[in-house]
Parts: structure tokens; C-alpha cells; sequence
């Protein structure tokens, strides 16, 4: 971080540049009644400053020093510092959504191969330059499939979606002539199957199906497509963990139209929560009713490769109110880190980090589930999280094993998402074995105090 | 040259009366405008249409405009060869350029619309205002 200092005589030239005499006369339009003292205490010394700052941060619990579960949407997979170095170099870091876009051929190039690794990893034609983050990414995918339809009104949502993607959906379509139709989980912890193919009418526009899901079954995607089109509509697959997409068949390959979610796996931090990254990718017939920007691989005038914004008369500054949708940027630096990391994995080690995520999680989930008083509610197939029932309340118990440094899971009751006993527990290549080791002991010690 | 047997729309449409069909394009005038014509978004048959109601949007590699129809009726025939070649458009607005064909509803929406004199004059004083 640089430190932007201002002077006496900066602040006393750039008052004069806008012809006030103060700062005070700056304000002076805003009322004293809605003025806020901020009571900030008296000036430190720069060794004040880090001290106060550090000791503040040492109360967060850190992923790297702490035996880290935590999955649910965000998920703590290795970043190279290969990445950073190249993220902090100010033409990336500095640089706001191209308006000029040609100018900046890096930025395309590197937005393009973004979209390539996207659509190589969904089996998909057509990838936009990225979007917020996951939940977002949903409801443009379901307002894209309701444009396509000309007409349906009605989005059938599996329940093993994430709920804050879910409550996002309803945000959005509260005040639009659209409803949603949810479908529970069978017994496996998959979208029950029957219920899903009866949800879906003439009304219905697209249905919309999580894998691996929120309880960390991995679902069948060529049922949900084949529920969709039975009836007209489109399939849309949603992605939480896009790791995953390493390890497991392409959404494209089992039928689905649209494949969107968060890729924040795919090499972004978990930043506290944000920024993360959402991605979109569609089938070529659908391409003209994509949300957001789309880089396009062409030639120059003297027949170099080069790059440029295209479809663009789908966007918001050509198309105004009839644009595809009110984004019209990206999550510019956040897929520049994804494909570096992409870039650097390369396919075989996007592989290997699934695979070690999967085959630990599945070393965490046995031993678990020997223990006499935990139990996996759902036995459907799991790719790195998984669903685990304990002896008692979830919530308190992980904040608990917190104190001795273990982040044990995330308790369903933090999302009204299930019985208070039940908790997610997330495995990546990061964890060890001795970490999981520690978390079955301390698992096991609670299960012996009833 | 606009052709006199044609009715036109102040947005840029004309409609070619035979019998009880409509046929629906854009003008000469309206191509030109748009420049080259890149992707043409055309409704199914059977979809039925109120006069100056949108149809549909024609796209050039600069700008993108809603298509209106002319006069009410229930499309029973899509130019599918423009839609898969859109530059006929450019080519030939008047002829294998047309975009649809509506069964028409009313008979006496036609006598609303501009004559090929109107319509040139009409296209003239937009041209002077800009």
C-alpha cells in the first residue's frame, strides 16, 4: 500500500484551485444538525499506528494459522505469489474498465483468455469478462433465460442452492412480473428428482440446479437440463466450488445452456468475504442475451492478432434501457488473478488441486463419520464439503474448537438452513493431515462429554 | 428511389399490400443510416401484432433499432434468408431484403400510412433538421 501524504500547502492550493477558503467553507452546505463528530482520538506516531493496527487485526482468526474448514461459497484453496507480484503492477492495478478498450490490448488479451478458461472448464461456447460474484451471476443467467423465453414467467430454483444466491434471486425478481419455485432435497441430499421434473411447466423460463450443492452433494446435471428442455426451458448449472469444474464433467457436456457462479476458487483469496468473482458462460445461440462485456480474438489492420470489445450493442451505453442488463463492466482485476492462477495450474494442476481436495475431504469425511456421535445426514457423493450431524448445537461447539484454533465448519443455522446440529465442513488442498487429525479429536472429545 | 406501390412508417418501415398479406421492411433510407447490418432479431409465426407495436430489432456493426410494425396482423411468414444473411438488407431493403409477413387484421390501417412521395418528403425535412 503506498502512503499518499498531504501537505499544508497541497491543501491550501487545491482549496484555492475551487476558490473556498477552507475546508470548513468546503462543507459549509451540509446542515450542523446532520454533521457527525467522528471523536477520533488524538494523532500517533507510525509505531503507534502498526501496533494499534496489528493488535486490532490479531483478533481476526487467520486461514494460515488456524486448522481452517470454513467452505460454504468461499474457499481456501492455495494463490501463487506469482499472482500477486503480477496483480500489483500498477498497469493492472490502477487500471479502471477499459471505455477506450482497444487501446489496451493487455487487459483484452488477458479478459480474453479469461473467457477461454471459463468455457474450457464449463463446456461452454461463450464467456463473459467476468461479473461480481456468484449470487449476482445467477440472476442475470435467470433474466437472461426469461428474455430468451419471450414470455415465461416462472424460474424453478433447487433448495440445495446456495441460500444467499436464492434470497439474491428473490431480491431481484420482487419487483418483477417473475416468480420462483423451489425444490427440496431428496433423502441422497441431491434435488429430489421427480419434484423437479413436476416443477416445471410452460411458464417455466430455465431450471437452476448447484453442483456440487450447497450440502456438498454433487448433483446430476443432466437431469436438470432434461427437466428443462422437456418443457422449453433451459438448464441452468450453477458452480459454488469452481474447483470442482477440474475434477468433474462440464456442465455443457450433460446439456446445460447456461453455466454461471462464483470462481473465486480458481485462484482469488477470500478477502474477508470480497472481492470474489463471478463468471457466465452460454451456448453460441444464446450469446446475443449475455449480460456484461465479451473480448473477441480478430485481426489488425495488418493481420496481427489482436483484440477488442464485441457484441457490444448488447451493453448499456449503445443499447440504454433495452440493454441485456445494467452491468457493463467486470470484475477486472479478480479475473486477472483467476487466469493467472489458471495460467500458472494449467490444466493438470487445476486437476491435482481437486483431486487433493477431494481425496482429503473424503480421508475427513470417514473419520468422521466413525465417530459414535456425528453421523453424514446425506450420503450422496461429495466432492470436497460435506454435510456432518453432531451431538449437539453446531454454532456454539465451532466457536469453541475457534479458541483452540480450529475453524471446524459452518453450522447450517447461520443460514435458517437446517437443523442446529448439523454444520459444512469444507477440505482443500490446504488443510494437512495432522489438521484433520486434530479436528476429529476435538470432534470426538465433544462427543464423548454428553 | 422509394417504390410507389409501398406504405410507409415514420420509423423507417414499409408494408407491401397483396390481398389479405403484409409484407414488412425496412427503407432504403433506414439501411443506409444503420450501415452494415450484422444481426436481425425476427418473431416466430403465429405471434400476433397490434400496428406500432415492436417486432422485433435490426443491429449494424454501429447501433441497434426496434422494428415496428406498420399495421396489425398475425405473422405467418419470417424472411428466414435475411436472418441467416442479413447484409441483404443492405443490398436490397425493397425486395429480398423484406423482414415479415402479417395476415392482416384491419384493412384500413394502410390508409394512415405515407405514400412514397410523403415518405420522401418526410425523410428530406428529417434530414435538413439535423
Amino acid at each position: 500500500m503506498k502512503y499518499l501524504p498531504v501537505s499544508n500547502a497541497d491543501r491550501a492550493e487545491m482549496l484555492a484551485a475551487i476558490g473556498v477558503s477552507s475546508v470548513d467553507q468546503l462543507f459549509a452546505s451540509i446542515p450542523p444538525s446532520v454533521r457527525q463528530d467522528p471523536k477520533l482520538p488524538p494523532p500517533l506516531s507510525e509505531i503507534e499506528i502498526r501496533r494499534l493496527f496489528g493488535n486490532l487485526a490479531k483478533k481476526n482468526a487467520n486461514a494460515r494459522e488456524t486448522a481452517f474448514f470454513l467452505g460454504a461459497g468461499l474457499y481456501h484453496h492455495y494463490t501463487s505469489a506469482i499472482a500477486d507480484q503480477m496483480l500489483y503492477r500498477s498497469e493492472w492495478l490502477t487500471s479502471y474498465t477499459p471505455y477506450q478498450p482497444e487501446v489496451s490490448q493487455g487487459t483484452l488479451q488477458s479478459i480474453f483468455e479469461f473467457q477461454t478458461h471459463v468455457c474450457l472448464l464449463t463446456g461452454q461456447d461463450v464467456a463473459n469478462a467476468s461479473l461480481y460474484e456468484g449470487a449476482s451471476a445467477l440472476v442475470e443467467a435467470l433474466l437472461m433465460a426469461e428474455r430468451l423465453s419471450r414470455g415465461r414467467t416462472r424460474a424453478v430454483l433447487s433448495q440445495a442452492i446456495h441460500p444467499e444466491y436464492r434470497e439474491t434471486v428473490r431480491t431481484y425478481f420482487a419487483n418483477l412480473a417473475l416468480d420462483v419455485v423451489e425444490v427440496p432435497v431428496g433423502p441422497d441430499g441431491a434435488t429430489d428428482r421427480r419434484a423437479l421434473a413436476a416443477a416445471v411447466d410452460e411458464k417455466t423460463f430455465a431450471v437452476a440446479v448447484q453442483s456440487p450443492n450447497f450440502y456438498g452433494i454433487v448433483e446430476d446435471w443432466g437431469a436438470a437440463s432434461a427437466a428443462a428442455h422437456a418443457k422449453g426451458a433451459l438448464g441452468i448449472a450453477v458452480v459454488a466450488e469452481a474447483a470442482s469444474l477440474a475434477l468433474l464433467a462440464p456442465p455443457g457436456e450433460k446439456g446445460i445452456d447456461i453455466a454461471c457462479g462464483e470462481a473465486q476458487s480458481l485462484g482469488v483469496p477470500m478477502h474477508n468475504g470480497g472481492p470474489i468473482l463471478g463468471f457466465l458462460a452460454c451456448r453460441t445461440a444464446h450469446e446475443r442475451q449475455i449480460p456484461g462485456r465479451l473480448v473477441g480474438q480478430t485481426h489488425d489492420a495488418e493481420g496481427r492478432r489482436a483484440f477488442c470489445l464485441t457484441l457490444s450493442t448488447r451493453e448499456q451505453h449503445i443499447r440504454r434501457e433495452k440493454a441485456t442488463s445494467n452491468i457493463c463492466t467486470n470484475q477486472g482485476l479478480m479475473a486477472l488473478a483467476a487466469n493467472i492462477h489458471m495460467s500458472l495450474l494449467g490444466k493438470h494442476g487445476l486437476r491435482e488441486v481437486a483431486k487433493q481436495s477431494h481425496a482429503k475431504a473424503e480421508y475427513l469425511k470417514g473419520r468422521i463419520s466413525a465417530l459414535p456421535a456425528y453421523r453424514l445426514p446425506y450420503p450422496g457423493p461429495t466432492f470436497n464439503e460435506f454435510l456432518v450431524e453432531g451431538p449437539r448445537a453446531a454454532a456454539p461447539m465451532i466457536r469453541d474448537l475457534a479458541g483452540r484454533g480450529i475453524l471446524a465448519g459452518v453450522p447450517l443455522s447461520r443460514f435458517g438452513a437446517g437443523p442446529a446440529n448439523r454444520f459444512l465442513v469444507a477440505v482443500t488442498e490446504m488443510n494437512t493431515r495432522e489438521e484433520m487429525d486434530r479436528l476429529v479429536s476435538a470432534l470426538s472429545e465433544i462427543g464423548r462429554e454428553r | 428511389m422509394n417504390p410507389n406501390d409501398l406504405h410507409y412508417t415514420k420509423s423507417h418501415e414499409w408494408v407491401r399490400i397483396d390481398g389479405e398479406i403484409g409484407t414488412i421492411g425496412i427503407t432504403e433510407h433506414a439501411q443506409k443510416e444503420l450501415g452494415e447490418i450484422v444481426y436481425l432479431e425476427l418473431p416466430e409465426v403465429g405471434h400476433v401484432y397490434n400496428a406500432e407495436e415492436e417486432f422485433g430489432t435490426v443491429e449494424s456493426v454501429k447501433a441497434v433499432s426496434e422494428l415496428f410494425t406498420p399495421v396489425s396482423g398475425e405473422v405467418v411468414e419470417v424472411n428466414k434468408r435475411a436472418v441467416g444473411e442479413p447484409g441483404i438488407v443492405n443490398d436490397d431493403s425493397y425486395g429480398d431484403g423484406w423482414l415479415i409477413k402479417l395476415k392482416l387484421s384491419s384493412d384500413e390501417e394502410v390508409g394512415k400510412l405515407m405514400s412514397a412521395q410523403l415518405y420522401t418528403e418526410y425523410v428530406q425535412s428529417e434530414e435538413k433538421a439535423k
